[in-house]
């Protein structure tokens, strides 16, 4: 075993007993914070894939987070209030259900990232990172400016939705939920970096020209990787949104795409658990820092720097002793 | 609606175009000379306003506010590009973009620190105050005048500069080749820090000059900074044409679709159902249009090659 794989399972493990250790002190808002990493951290897998695989800087992934949010906001809300979602061409409920909203919620972000990956994949480079914060900022005025959910003031849920044979208002319940999902997430993008699509669109990202002569389009590639990105993203939204019980603009803001892309930058970029290791230490950062100082941001800020200048390996970098991981 | 109406929603674009291009104009030459992609010149458009806020408010005088709004851009600008930013030239876009995202954090958080919370206000001077009469009887704000005014000078300004000064050749020379304008003995190093204070201090006129308008606040800079960004799309990096058409483009598309979509969708919809389609989708406007222009040229209106 590998140092940094030991360290994986370390977080993983720290991850899951934590919370079980505030379950059994009886400290409900220590499962929180740890569900809150757990579901940031399936947001930052989900960049991951498109950012340390394909080599896509999106700085526009707080759309697909904000779409997966919505839908849970829409489908709930109209299971809240008895009203079907729409009756022309065909009936459409709203639901409480976890797994339905799941789908719809990787759906639609899927749908989503497919349209401004096929747009934005046009270009490359800077153009790219600009064009993907515009899109991203184009659905935070959308929902600003459509009053029927909630416009600029959000949608709240007053019960979190259900999971069949849980109880989702148990904390360690759905935090067990989430941490089982990121899991998943981490194990297909093991899967992924490993079988003949990662190693294509890794060999895209080193020299696109040459896995164009071999037959394969990078276009395509980057645009699959995109899209399950981007879905992964929209799932973590659809939980981020069940935790707080409520959706608002904030969550498509392009501050949210700058923090998704600073847990992987602290952790260490193209490291599998990179985002596990950056959103644990964001969240505990903010804890800790947002108690003692209004201004924690300055030394968030001062921290970031560092780690770009200084330690580009991240965290597990620094632990694991490698300097970079990739290229 | 009226045509004075129009009409003024027009010199409203075009005022709001001017002032995007005083930010894109900046973005764009960073990214022209240096390479560099730089999320933190909204922030320098925050200190200028907040530097002529504070002035202005000590001493009573506009201009010597406008003074101190250059003067603190293009300091910040200059001591940032000298501790940080000449760190990153040679990194790739994503060290850059999280650098400067981290400089955005300190930038917001210390305004916030010195200045508190709360927005400052910068009243217009009486001399510029209150509307003039435009041929055709249309009353307008003096100082919005004003700005479409300065704004177009300053572009004349800076296409002069670019296009008819050595410091000009220097920059277009690094702009094309930085290894042999160096082996020629530019100063390289101090040319970059001269760009990078250049459109620091563009930034922080824009800054001031609109802070006049709406009340001056932390992350005042980031909403203004996304829209020049379309502005370099559409315009084409690296080219202050591009940038100067693409704002007067965006100004105009985002001012005239808030005004003319929801009265197009009256047409066919009821009232009040097509004024929130049509404010909804007016928001969208300056974004679809990227995307068009975006399908049509993928460099932009007049970028050349990325």
């Amino acid at each position: 075993m590998s140092r940094e794989s030991l360290i994986n399972a370390a977080l993983l493990l720290g991850l899951a007993a934590v919370p079980l250790y505030a379950w059994a002190t009886d400290e409900p808002f220590t499962i929180t914070l740890a569900t809150r990493v757990a579901i940031l951290a399936l947001a930052g897998v989900g960049l991951n894939i498109a950012l340390g695989l394909g080599g896509l800087v999106s700085l526009g992934h707080a759309a697909f987070f904000g779409i997966g949010g919505y839908a849970m906001g829409i489908l709930a809300s109209h299971a809240q209030s008895y009203t079907p979602l729409m009756e022309v061409p065909f009936l459409i409920e709203g639901t409480k259900s976890m797994p339905v909203i799941w789908i719809t919620a990787v759906v639609a972000s899927a749908l989503a990232a497919l349209l401004i990956g096929v747009l934005s994949l046009r270009t490359s480079g800077v153009y790219f990172i600009m064009i993907t914060l515009a899109f991203g900022q184009m659905f935070y005025f959308f929902a600003i400016s459509w009053p029927a959910y909630g416009g600029e003031d959000g949608l709240s849920i007053y019960i979190r939705n259900d999971f069949p044979g849980l109880n989702t208002l148990d904390p360690i319940q759905f935090f067990g939920i989430c941490f089982a999902l990121l899991v998943l997430a981490l194990w297909l993008n093991a899967r992924l970096a490993r079988s003949p699509f990662g190693l294509a669109l890794n060999a895209a990202r080193q020299n696109a020209q040459r896995v164009e002569t071999v037959g394969l389009s990078p276009f395509r590639l980057r645009l699959a990787a995109f899209v399950i990105s981007g879905a992964i993203t929209g799932l973590a939204g659809a939980l981020f949104a069940d935790l707080n019980r409520f959706v608002s603009p904030t969550m498509f803001s392009w501050q949210m795409s700058g923090e998704i892309m600073v847990f992987i930058i602290l952790g260490g970029v193209g490291r599998l658990y990179g985002p596990v290791a950056g959103a644990a230490l964001f969240i505990t950062l903010e804890h800790f820092l947002g108690g003692l100082s209004e201004f924690w941001h300055i030394y968030l800020g001062a921290l970031l720097l560092g780690v770009v200048l200084f330690a580009r390996g991240g965290v597990i970098g620094l632990l694991a002793g490698r300097k970079v991981a990739h290229d | 609606m009226t045509a004075i109406l129009f009409i003024e929603q027009v010199l409203n674009g075009l005022q709001f175009g001017v002032m995007l291009f005083l930010m894109a104009a900046g973005l764009t030459l960073v990214f022209g000379v240096m390479g560099l992609i730089n999320l933190a010149h909204g922030s320098l458009y925050m200190v200028g306003a907040f530097a002529a806020a504070a002035v202005a408010g000590a001493t009573g005088s506009f201009l010597l506010a406008l003074v101190a709004a250059l003067a603190a851009a293009a300091a910040a600008g200059a001591i940032v590009e000298l501790v940080v930013i000449r760190r990153l030239y040679d990194r790739d876009h994503l060290d850059q973009v999280l650098a400067t995202f981290a400089l955005i954090l300190i930038f917001s958080e210390g305004t916030r620190w010195v200045f508190g919370s709360f927005p400052l206000f910068l009243d217009i001077p009486d001399y510029l105050s209150g509307p003039v009469t435009l041929p055709g009887g249309i009353e307008y704000p003096l100082y919005r005048l004003t700005i479409i005014c300065t704004g177009l000078v300053i572009a004349a300004g800076l296409f002069w500069l670019i296009s008819r000064t050595r410091l000009g050749v220097r920059i277009r020379a690094g702009e094309s080749d930085r290894e042999m304008i160096a082996a020629l003995g530019v100063d390289i190093s101090k040319l970059y820090t001269v760009v990078f204070a250049l459109g620091a201090a563009l930034a922080g006129l824009a800054g001031a000059m609109v802070g006049a308008i709406q009340s001056v606040q932390v992350g005042m800079g980031e909403p203004v900074l996304i829209l020049a960004f379309v502005v370099i799309v559409i315009g084409g990096i690296g080219s202050i044409k591009g940038a100067l058409i693409g704002a007067i483009l965006v100004g105009l598309t985002d001012t005239l679709g808030g005004l003319l979509l929801p009265e197009l969708f009256k047409l066919f919809m009821e009232a009040s159902a097509a004024s929130t389609t049509g404010s909804a989708l007016a928001s969208m406007l300056i974004y679809i249009l990227m995307a068009c222009v975006l399908i049509w040229k993928p460099q932009g209106l007049f970028g050349g090659q990325a």
